[in-house]
C-alpha cells in the first residue's frame, strides 16, 4: 500500500478546472519531485491535496482512506504536511512559537519532536526567541520546514522550497530535504529548479496541463532526451 | 497643594478611569478584527447588553436577599461575562458567520454589524425604555476621600469604590490577557491567526475554534468595560454608542490588530480626553497674586470647552493615521 | 429585469395607496416630501458607495451642513445683530482666523529659511497651537456678546431654494477637505474617520449658539412654495389648502429628484462613469493604466455629498425648523444605509425604490407596533398578566430594532439589493 495515491484527480478553484486527471503514488521512503511549466498544476496539485481547494473527480488516498475535501485540521492528525510556498512562518511570532504552532493539533508532549528540530537546524535554536520575521529568507524556509515537520509527519509536501533563495542556500535546503527522508518522512514537493531537484528524486512527474506528461525515477527522466528537450530547458 | 490633588482628581482618576473603559473596549475590537479582519460596529451594543446583563442579575440577587461589602453589580460580574461571551457567539453564529460562510467582503460585515448594532439597541429599549438606571438604587456608592492635608492640601483625594475597583480589574485582566496571548496553546493560535490566517489554517489549527474563542473574550471583556462604566455613571441604552469613536480611536491609535496597542491608545484616549477639558485655571490661581492686574487669569482656561469633549479622541486619530497610518504599535497598514 | 423594477414599483405605489388609506391624507403627503428629500440624499450616498465604493459613515452630518444653509440663508434677518456690535466682532475673528491659518501654512513652509526635521514639527505644533489660541481670544468674547445682546446672527432672509444651493456647496467644500485628509484610508478607517468627522460638525453646530441658536432651534423657517396658510388667505379651506402647499413643495423637490437623476445618469453612462466603474472594480489596475484614482474618488465624494447637502437642507425647510439635537447617527447615517442596500447599490432607482420603501417603513412601525402592542396588551390584560406599560415609547423604540432586522435580512438573503446594479458589457 502506498502511502500516498492520487487516482485520476480532477479539481480547480470554481470554473475550468485546473487538474484534469492527475495519477501520483509515493512511498514512505520516497522523494517525489512535480516538475512542469508555469500553470501546469503543480502547486495546485499539493493544494488539492491538503484540502485548499475543491476535488471534483478521482480519489486521493492516504494510508488507504479516502481523504478528498478533507481540510487540513483533520489531514495534520493523520499525518501530512505542508509547507507553502510564500508567508510561509508567522512573522511577529519567535521561531519557537511558530514550531509550537506546528504542533497544534498534537496534545502529546512534543519537546523531543522541537528537539529533533532544533538537530535538524541548528541555527533555529540559536534564534528560538527572535521574531521569524527578522530571519533572513534562508532561514525563514527552515522555520517553515521545522513547523511543518512538528506534526511529525509522514509525508512532507513542500511548495517549492528554493525559490527565492541563494545558491547555497538552495543546496542546503535540498541536502536538509533528502535529511528529513532518510529519518523515515515521504516527500513530494514541487521545484523549479527542476534538474537539481531531479537528481536526487527517486520518483519524478512531469505535469502540463493538468495531467501526467511523464513519469518515473529521477534519473530517468533527466536521461530522457524528450523531458529534457521540453522540460528541463535543453 | 491644593491645586495638584484637584489635578489628580480631574485628570489622573478621571483619565484613568476613561482609559480603562477605553483599552477593554478597544482590545476586543483589536483581537475581532485581527482574527476576522471587520470592524465590528456592534461592539458598543456588547457592552451595552453586557451592563443589562450583570444588572438584571444585581437585581436578581437583591431580591433574594443577598447583601455584599462591594457593589452587587461587581460580584455578578463573572456570571454577565459569561452570558456575554454566549450572546456573542449567538450573535456571530447568527449574522456573520452566514456571511463569511458566502465568502462576503469585510466591508459586508461591517455593515452587518450596524444591522446588529441598530437590533440589539431597539431590543434594549423595548424592554427597558429609554430612561436610565443606577445600581446603587439600594446600596450605597461608597466614596474614599484621602485626607491630603499632611501635604499641605485642604482638598482631599476622592475616588469612588467603582473607580477603584475598575482600576484593579482592568489591571488584572490585562495581564490575565497577556498570560492567555502568550503562554496559552489558544492564546498562540489566536495570535497566528492573526498573524497569517491562511498558514494558520495549514498547520492544522481549528481556525474556527479560535473564532469562537475570540468572540467569549471580546464578549466577556465588553461586558466588564460596560458594568465598570455603568457603575460609574448610570446605566442607559446608549451607554457605550456613545462612546464607540474613542474607543474605535483607541484601537486605530494603538494599531489594529495589536492587543497591546489597544490598551496604550485607550489609556492615551482617556488622559487626553481629561487633560483637554481640564480647566487650568483652578491649577494656576495662585499666579493671578503675582500677574498684573491687566493679565489675570479667566474663569476657564481649557484647551478644549466641555462640549467638544468627544472630538478630542477624533483629532488625535486624524492625526495618528496622517503621521503614522499603521498605528503606534504597527497594525494592519491603510 | 425591467419587469421585475416594474413590479416592485408597482408594489410601492400600492403600499403608499394602503399607507394613505390607514394614515390619512395630511399625513402621507407630508412622508412623501420627505420620502423625496431623502430620495435625493440615498441618491448621494448611491454615488459614493454604489459607484465610487466609498465608504461615508457621515451623513449626518451634511444633512446637518445643509440643514444650517438653508437656516442661515433663507431665515429672515436679525436686525438686532447688524445694528449691534456683532459684525464687527466677527469681523476681527474672522481676521483672527485668517492670521492663524497664514501663520499655519508658514510653518509648515519653514523649511525655506532652514529649519527642519524635528524643528519643524515643533514649530508646525507651535504654530497650531497659537492660531488656535489667537482665534479663540477673538471668538469667544464675540460668541458671548452676541448671545447676549441678539441672541443669534440670525438669517439673510433670500429665497430657500437659494439656501438649498449653499447646502449643497457649503457640503462640498466640507467634503472636499475630509476627503483630502481620509480617502486614501482603508475601508474601516474610512467609516471611523467619517463618523468622527460627522460627530465634529454635529458637535460644533449644537454648540455654536451664536450662529445656530444650537439647542433652542430656530423656526419657522420659510418655504419655497406657497404655504397652507397662504392657500388659506385666498379662501380655501384646511383640507385642501394643506394638500395644495404639500402638493406644490412635492412637485419641486421632485423636480429636484428628476434633475439630479437625469444629469448622474447621463454621467455614468458615459466615458466618466466607465472609468468610476473601472477605479471601483479594481482600482489597482486603474490606477496602473493611469488613471488619476485618488482624484477621481474625490470628485465622487464631493459630488455624492453635495446631493447630501440639499437633500438636508430640503427636509429642514420642510419640517420648519432646525433642531441640532434631532439629528441623530441612527436616523440620519444608518437609515440611509439601510435604504441603499435594501435598494440596492449602485442602481439609482434601486436607491430612490429603497428610500421611500423604507422610508415608509421607518414611520409606519411605530404607529403599527402601537397597535400590536395594544393588541397584546388587551390580550395579556384580560388574561390575567397585567397590561403592557409605557406602550407609547416603547413603540418609539421598536422602529429601530425593525431597521436592524431589514438590513441584516437583506444582506444575507438580498445581498444585492432588490433592483440590483445592471450589470454593464465594458468593450
Amino acid at each position: 500500500m502506498a502511502l500516498i495515491e492520487l487516482k485520476h484527480v480532477v479539481g480547480g478553484y470554481g470554473g475550468a478546472p485546473i487538474l484534469n486527471g492527475v495519477n501520483m503514488a509515493i512511498e514512505q521512503s520516497d522523494i517525489g519531485v512535480i516538475v512542469g511549466p508555469n500553470g501546469a498544476g503543480k502547486s495546485t496539485t499539493l493544494k488539492a491535496i491538503f484540502g485548499l481547494l475543491k476535488v471534483t473527480g478521482g480519489t486521493i488516498e492516504f494510508l488507504g482512506e479516502n481523504v478528498v475535501n478533507s481540510l487540513p485540521d483533520t489531514l495534520v492528525p493523520k499525518g501530512l504536511s505542508f509547507v507553502p510556498q510564500e508567508k510561509n512562518v508567522f512573522t511577529s511570532m519567535t521561531v519557537e512559537e511558530n514550531l509550537e504552532m506546528g504542533a497544534f493539533t498534537r496534545r502529546d508532549d512534543f519537546s523531543e519532536t522541537m528537539a529533533w528540530v532544533y538537530a535538524m537546524f541548528p541555527v533555529l535554536a540559536e534564534k528560538r526567541r527572535q521574531p521569524a520575521g527578522e530571519l533572513s529568507g534562508g532561514q525563514r524556509q527552515m522555520v517553515a520546514m521545522g513547523r511543518a515537520l512538528m506534526s511529525k509527519p509522514k509525508l512532507l509536501m513542500l511548495d517549492e522550497p528554493s525559490a527565492g533563495l541563494s545558491p547555497r542556500y538552495v543546496i542546503e535546503i535540498f541536502e536538509t530535504i533528502v535529511r528529513v527522508n532518510k529519518e523515515g518522512v515521504g516527500i513530494l514537493m514541487v521545484e523549479q529548479n527542476a534538474r537539481q531537484a531531479l537528481a536526487f528524486a527517486s520518483k519524478g512527474f512531469v505535469l502540463a496541463q493538468g495531467q501526467n506528461r511523464f513519469t518515473g525515477t529521477g534519473a530517468e527522466l533527466i536521461a530522457d532526451p524528450e523531458v529534457a528537450k521540453s522540460f528541463l530547458g535543453g | 497643594m491644593t491645586e495638584f490633588v484637584f489635578f489628580i482628581n480631574q485628570v489622573v482618576i478621571s483619565g484613568a478611569v476613561l482609559g480603562c473603559i477605553y483599552a477593554l473596549g478597544a482590545v476586543g475590537i483589536t483581537l475581532i478584527f485581527g482574527i476576522l479582519r471587520f470592524a465590528h460596529f456592534a461592539h458598543s451594543e456588547l457592552m451595552t447588553s453586557g451592563a443589562f446583563f450583570a444588572f438584571l442579575l444585581a437585581a436578581l440577587f437583591a431580591s433574594w436577599g443577598v447583601v455584599t461589602p462591594i457593589p452587587l453589580g461587581f460580584v455578578v460580574l463573572p456570571l454577565a461575562m459569561v452570558l456575554s461571551a454566549i450572546f456573542a457567539l449567538g450573535i456571530d453564529k447568527g449574522f456573520y458567520a452566514p456571511l463569511r460562510q458566502r465568502g462576503a467582503r469585510p466591508v459586508v460585515l461591517l455593515i452587518a454589524s450596524i444591522g446588529v448594532t441598530l437590533m440589539v439597541q431597539g431590543l434594549i429599549r423595548l424592554f427597558f425604555g429609554a430612561g436610565s438606571y443606577s445600581f446603587f438604587e439600594t446600596e450605597t456608592k461608597d466614596v474614599f476621600r484621602i485626607d491630603t492635608s499632611f501635604l499641605g492640601s485642604t482638598r482631599p483625594l476622592v475616588i469612588t469604590e467603582p473607580q477603584l475597583l475598575m482600576i484593579v480589574v482592568t489591571l488584572v485582566s490585562v495581564l490575565a490577557l497577556h498570560f492567555f496571548l502568550t503562554r496559552s496553546r489558544l492564546g498562540k493560535a489566536m495570535r497566528a491567526m492573526a498573524d497569517n490566517a491562511d498558514l494558520a489554517q495549514v498547520s492544522g489549527i481549528n481556525t474556527a475554534l479560535v473564532v469562537r474563542v475570540t468572540w467569549i473574550v471580546a464578549g466577556a471583556l465588553a461586558c466588564m468595560a460596560g458594568t465598570m462604566l455603568a457603575l460609574d455613571v448610570t446605566l442607559k441604552p446608549d451607554l457605550a454608542f456613545n462612546i464607540i469613536i474613542p474607543i474605535f480611536a483607541a484601537a486605530i491609535v494603538g494599531g489594529l490588530g495589536q492587543a497591546y496597542g489597544a490598551i496604550a491608545g485607550g489609556l492615551l484616549i482617556g488622559f487626553a480626553e481629561s487633560l483637554a477639558v481640564f480647566n487650568w485655571t483652578m491649577v494656576l490661581r495662585p499666579l493671578n497674586a503675582v500677574l498684573p492686574e491687566w493679565l489675570q487669569l479667566p474663569a476657564t482656561l481649557a484647551l478644549v470647552p466641555t462640549e467638544y469633549k468627544l472630538t478630542v479622541a477624533f483629532v488625535i486619530l486624524v492625526v495618528v493615521l496622517l503621521v503614522r497610518p499603521t498605528g503606534i504599535f504597527k497594525g494592519a497598514s491603510s | 429585469m425591467i419587469q421585475r423594477s416594474l413590479t416592485l414599483f408597482a408594489g410601492l405605489f400600492v403600499l403608499i395607496l394602503v399607507v394613505g388609506w390607514l394614515m390619512g391624507l395630511p399625513f402621507t403627503s407630508s412622508r412623501l416630501v420627505e420620502a423625496a428629500a431623502y430620495s435625493l440624499i440615498a441618491l448621494g450616498l448611491n454615488i459614493q458607495w454604489g459607484y465610487g465604493g466609498l465608504f461615508n459613515f457621515g451623513i449626518m452630518g451634511f444633512l446637518m451642513l445643509g440643514g444650517f444653509a438653508v437656516t442661515f440663508i433663507s431665515y429672515p434677518i436679525n436686525p438686532q445683530f447688524w445694528g449691534s456690535d456683532g459684525p464687527w466682532m466677527l469681523g476681527r475673528a474672522l481676521i483672527a482666523f485668517a492670521a492663524g491659518a497664514l501663520l499655519v501654512i508658514g510653518a509648515r513652509k519653514s523649511e525655506r529659511i532652514g529649519i527642519r526635521g524635528k524643528w519643524k514639527g515643533f514649530v508646525t505644533v507651535l504654530a497650531w497651537f497659537v492660531a488656535y489660541c489667537v482665534y479663540r481670544s477673538q471668538i469667544d468674547p464675540a460668541a458671548a456678546y452676541i448671545e447676549a445682546n441678539a441672541g443669534f446672527v440670525g438669517g439673510l432672509g433670500a429665497h430657500p431654494v437659494l439656501g438649498w444651493l449653499f447646502g449643497g456647496v457649503l457640503a462640498a467644500g466640507i467634503a472636499f477637505i475630509v476627503g483630502k485628509i481620509a480617502l486614501g484610508l482603508r475601508t474601516d478607517y474610512l467609516a471611523i474617520a467619517t463618523i468622527g468627522i460627522s460627530e465634529i460638525i454635529r458637535a460644533l453646530i449644537k454648540n455654536m449658539d451664536w450662529l445656530t441658536r444650537g439647542t433652542l432651534t430656530v423656526s419657522p423657517i420659510p418655504w419655497p412654495t406657497p404655504l397652507p396658510q397662504d392657500y388659506q388667505a385666498t379662501g380655501s379651506d384646511m383640507f385642501s389648502s394643506l394638500l395644495l402647499a404639500r402638493g406644490g413643495f412635492l412637485l419641486l423637490a421632485l423636480l429636484v429628484l428628476g434633475a439630479a437623476m437625469w444629469l448622474i445618469s447621463r454621467a455614468y453612462a458615459g466615458p466618466w462613469g466607465r472609468m468610476m466603474r473601472a477605479i471601483r472594480d479594481n482600482h489597482i489596475a486603474a490606477a496602473s493604466m493611469g488613471k488619476n484614482v485618488t482624484a477621481r474618488q474625490l470628485e465622487i465624494f464631493v459630488f455624492g455629498s453635495v446631493l447630501m447637502g440639499i437633500g438636508g437642507a430640503m427636509l429642514v425647510s420642510f419640517t420648519q425648523i432646525f433642531d441640532p439635537s434631532s439629528y441623530q447617527p441612527i436616523n440620519h447615517t444608518f437609515l440611509i444605509w439601510v435604504m441603499i442596500i435594501v435598494g440596492g447599490a449602485g442602481n439609482n432607482w434601486g436607491a430612490v425604490f429603497g428610500a421611500v420603501l423604507i422610508w415608509l417603513v421607518w414611520v409606519v412601525s411605530e404607529p403599527l407596533a402601537k397597535v400590536i402592542f395594544d393588541y397584546v396588551s388587551f390580550w395579556s390584560s384580560n388574561a390575567g398578566w397585567g397590561a403592557i406599560p409605557e406602550i407609547e415609547s416603547r413603540s418609539a423604540q421598536m422602529r429601530v430594532f425593525v431597521l436592524g432586522l431589514v438590513i441584516t435580512i437583506a444582506l444575507r438573503y438580498a445581498p444585492k439589493g432588490l433592483i440590483p446594479e445592471a450589470v454593464r458589457r465594458e468593450g
